[in-house]
């Protein structure tokens, strides 16, 4: 297929994850900031922004600004608005390959995102709206698009996202230790059921921690995802080496993933940062090589034009 | 008939056109009794729900043109346009045989030039088109077509009778409404399918496909198709992925591409693959910075010398243009009875050569009663109404026709067939013209059976041109047994290749315009 086409769904996979991981993110932390006395809520507001990519600089962070940043602005990379507008940019780009059912789940969610009240009490409704139509759109490519080399890049750039997105969401247990519980973590990851029926309802931090990083059957947990994205690259360039592998990508994913399986679990929390700082550069690094490998153009490229 | 038709007939005296649906009295003609059923059982509420949804669809699915940087849904109107069998029979074969002597005439501009030699035009006219190319001089296209693809713009006069406005033969752009038109209105009006056989319109993609494929270079048994657009900010994008996604063929951009050895491929996730037949959507100043334009980037350095060794089909071929120049429009006629010994089955609107005295000074004096036309104008840009003209815009016509004779050609103002059109609470009639698309693959001349009705949407406009708010109808050929559909050999497992490193191309992104 064509690298400019394998490019789109690469990001089309990414963009309606992190739209989903920053909903996630953005509804359980909003309850929680409405419970606190206003003078933190501005401190963590900071610190959500910074962790999510959009650091605020010297101003006040409003809780107008936050909304806007995070949920509504077409304009913010950081925002689920942004990301949705890309992920339908890229559809739009690559058209005739995506299906159309594929293809109007995402033109139609990008049209309704104008139809959401943008206050602190409509942003629970927007963000149960997002979650849902990213549910829609990956189970439309699951059961539409041919399990062939584009449902590949579609899934791996959707992998790689996810784990990325986890990542962010227990290093907001370190930035926001002011009330943020591993309730809210599994939450967050809609992992909390999950959690209590495998783990049972009195295990503490540490199993919570383990259960997002290293769960082999969890789906949202960064193993799991490093795994998935594993299996795409093995696809997309299935050489049958007998010693090491020539694919960059599929090394550092495959790096980061058993570093964490057979790591220690003894300090889990407080090796935390250092560990979520691997995934995420890990991340970075696959994505870079990935390009390199069957974009060739990723440079010349800007993902998010005039989209408003 | 519903009180939705309630002042129609009083609209339609005062137009003074042919109207399609009604004759005298306000009677429906016999293509029409279905539809008027259809719509005499329906209220202006469904009506409106109807025209609704069928436009709130339009937008969820994409089907859009690019007006000024924004994405606009194609209108589409509920009240189809009829063309009853025998009527579309006399179409048809007008169609076919324009195209046919067009590409007789290409053909010859483009090497002896026989035509000159004969005294059928001058030779200055073709030379002096703006889209007489002598890059592309002297050589046969691989395949051996050039117009592969075309629109033939018709127009029905007062009296009622199919008249030849202008041809396309460089991009025509349209065909991807007339199909979305039609699944829209098996929702939007499925009454009015009733008894009558529809011909389908489907078959498009396979036939066009179909004839590409034909037209590849010699010595290729498995031709690799693919469609060339400008990108995603083209007025016509939707049309071109369409197409591409219905033909099952890639959709590439000039970066996409690469030039070699008078080869050309395409950079793929596998490496480099080549391309053996590319349906270009870009006009021809922007196809090759080589030959044409230095500073487009919508194209691909090499294509034309790719094209001149046999190496590539382009379709349609480059330097179609001369064809389509208006003022050639007015010879062809003369060209139907000289490369075809046939007369022209359909005539053209009469046309006033403004390089010829007598007749400029005839049009000078009338400027104010008729249509002043670019030659080389697209897309309705550039034409001057008279009637309709200020004072001020006539006299800076009048100097602009002095300056450049050649550029200009004159018809008078013909009052186009209408059909009536929801605005408001009522049916009004509105102006009206036809484009049927035919496609070419060098054995034979396949006609679309309808082709894309452009509708005025303002009362009394004769404007009809999607960029100047004109809408759409579905078109409906009546009759006749449906074709049999073409069969397009199945494509073989694609081999890999071997992969060849790429280097980079800058990109920058310009709007190829389309006709």
């Amino acid at each position: 297929m064509l690298s400019r086409i394998a490019e789109s769904l690469f990001w089309i996979g990414r963009y309606v994850e992190r739209a989903d991981g920053t909903a996630r993110i953005l509804d359980v932390h909003l309850e929680r900031l409405n419970n606190l006395p206003e003078l933190q809520q501005e401190r963590i507001s900071r610190d959500l922004l910074a962790l999510m990519g959009a650091p605020a600089g010297d101003a006040p962070v409003s809780r107008d600004m936050l909304l806007k940043t995070l949920a509504y602005d077409r304009r913010s990379p950081a925002s689920i608005a942004g990301s949705l507008s890309a992920a339908r940019e890229n559809a739009r780009r690559a058209r005739e390959t995506v299906s159309s059912s594929l293809w109007e789940g995402l033109n139609t969610t990008y049209y309704g995102i104008n139809k959401h009240r943008r206050d602190m009490v409509g942003t629970y409704g927007f963000c149960h709206w997002v979650l849902e139509r990213s549910a829609m759109v990956t189970g439309l490519a699951d059961s539409t698009v041919s399990h062939d080399e584009s449902w590949l890049f579609l899934v791996l750039g959707r992998s790689l996202e996810r784990a990325d997105m986890t990542a962010r969401m227990l290093s907001t247990r370190d930035l926001l230790s002011g009330g943020i519980s591993w309730v809210h973590m599994l939450r967050c990851a809609g992992a909390y059921e999950s959690f209590l029926r495998n783990r049972g309802g009195s295990s503490g931090d540490q199993n919570a921690a383990e259960f997002l990083l290293l769960d082999r059957l969890f789906p949202r947990s960064i193993v799991y995802a490093l795994r998935d994205a594993e299996e795409c690259l093995a696809k997309l360039d299935p050489s049958s080496q007998r010693v090491g592998f020539i694919d960059d990508a599929r090394r550092i994913v495959g790096q980061a993933r058993t570093f964490l399986e057979f790591h220690r679990t003894d300090n889990l929390l407080d090796e935390l940062p250092e560990h979520m700082d691997r995934v995420q550069k890990a991340v970075a690094q696959a994505s870079e090589a990935i390009s390199c490998k069957y974009f060739n153009q990723a440079k010349q490229l800007e993902w998010i034009g005039e989209v408003s | 008939m519903s009180d939705l038709f309630e002042d129609y007939g009083t609209s339609l005296g005062r137009s003074g056109a042919y109207d399609e649906m009604f004759g005298a009295n306000m009677l429906a003609r016999r293509s029409y009794s279905d539809v008027a059923g259809a719509l005499g059982s329906l209220t202006l509420a469904d009506v409106t729900a109807r025209a609704d949804s069928m436009a709130r669809t339009f937008l969820d699915r994409g089907v859009t043109f690019d007006y000024a940087g924004e994405e606009r849904p194609f209108p589409l109107d509920i009240v189809p346009r009829v063309i009853p069998a025998d009527e579309w029979d006399v179409l048809e074969r007008g169609v076919a045989q324009r195209v046919q002597a067009l590409e007789a005439f290409l053909n010859d501009v483009y090497g002896r030039m026989s035509v000159v030699s004969d005294g059928v035009i001058p030779r200055q006219l073709v030379t002096t088109s703006a889209h007489f190319h002598r890059a592309v001089h002297g050589f046969e296209p691989a395949g051996g077509v050039r117009v592969h693809v075309s629109g033939i713009d018709v127009v029905r006069d007062a009296a009622g009778t199919f008249r030849v406005l202008e041809d396309n033969v460089r991009v025509p752009s349209g065909v991807s409404y007339v199909l979305e038109n039609r699944q829209a209105m098996a929702k939007g009006l499925p009454e009015a399918f009733g008894q009558q056989h529809i011909r389908p319109v489907e078959e498009y993609p396979r036939r066009l496909l179909s004839a590409l494929r034909k037209t590849a270079p010699s010595g290729v048994d498995d031709p690799t198709v693919v469609v060339l657009t400008p990108g995603v900010f083209n007025s016509a994008y939707f049309e071109h992925t369409l197409l591409a996604g219905l033909m099952g063929v890639e959709l590439v951009e000039g970066r996409d591409l690469i030039c070699r050895g008078n080869r050309v491929y395409m950079r793929t996730t596998a490496g480099e693959q080549r391309v053996d037949v590319i349906y270009k959507r870009i006009d021809d100043d922007f196809l090759d910075p080589l030959q044409f334009r230095s500073d487009s980037m919508l194209g691909c350095p090499g294509l034309v010398n790719a094209a001149r060794a046999g190496g590539v089909t382009i379709a349609n071929a480059v330097g179609n243009g001369v064809a389509d120049d208006k003022l050639v429009y007015s010879y062809v006629p003369d060209l139907i009875r000289y490369y075809l010994h046939e007369e022209p089955v359909i005539a053209n609107v009469d046309t006033y050569r403004l390089e010829e005295k007598d007749a400029r000074e005839h049009v000078l004096d009338r400027l104010d009663e008729l249509v002043v036309k670019p030659v080389d104008g697209s897309g309705g840009k550039g034409l001057v109404i008279g009637p309709d003209a200020s004072r001020e815009e006539l006299e800076a016509l009048r100097k602009r026709v002095l300056a450049d004779p050649r550029g200009w050609i004159a018809q008078p103002v013909l009052q186009l067939s209408t059909v009536p059109t929801l605005s408001g609470d009522r049916f009004g009639p509105r102006h009206v013209d036809l484009r049927p698309f035919a496609v070419n693959d060098g054995e034979d001349v396949w006609v679309l059976p309808g082709g894309l009705t452009r509708v005025a949407l303002k009362e009394g406009s004769l404007i009809v041109n999607s960029s100047q708010g004109g809408g759409s109808k579905d078109t409906w050929v009546l009759g006749g047994t449906p074709q049999i559909p073409v069969h397009v050999p199945p494509r073989e497992s694609v081999t890999p290749r071997e992969p060849i490193s790429v280097w980079p191309v800058e990109s920058s992104w310009q709007d190829g315009a389309e006709q």
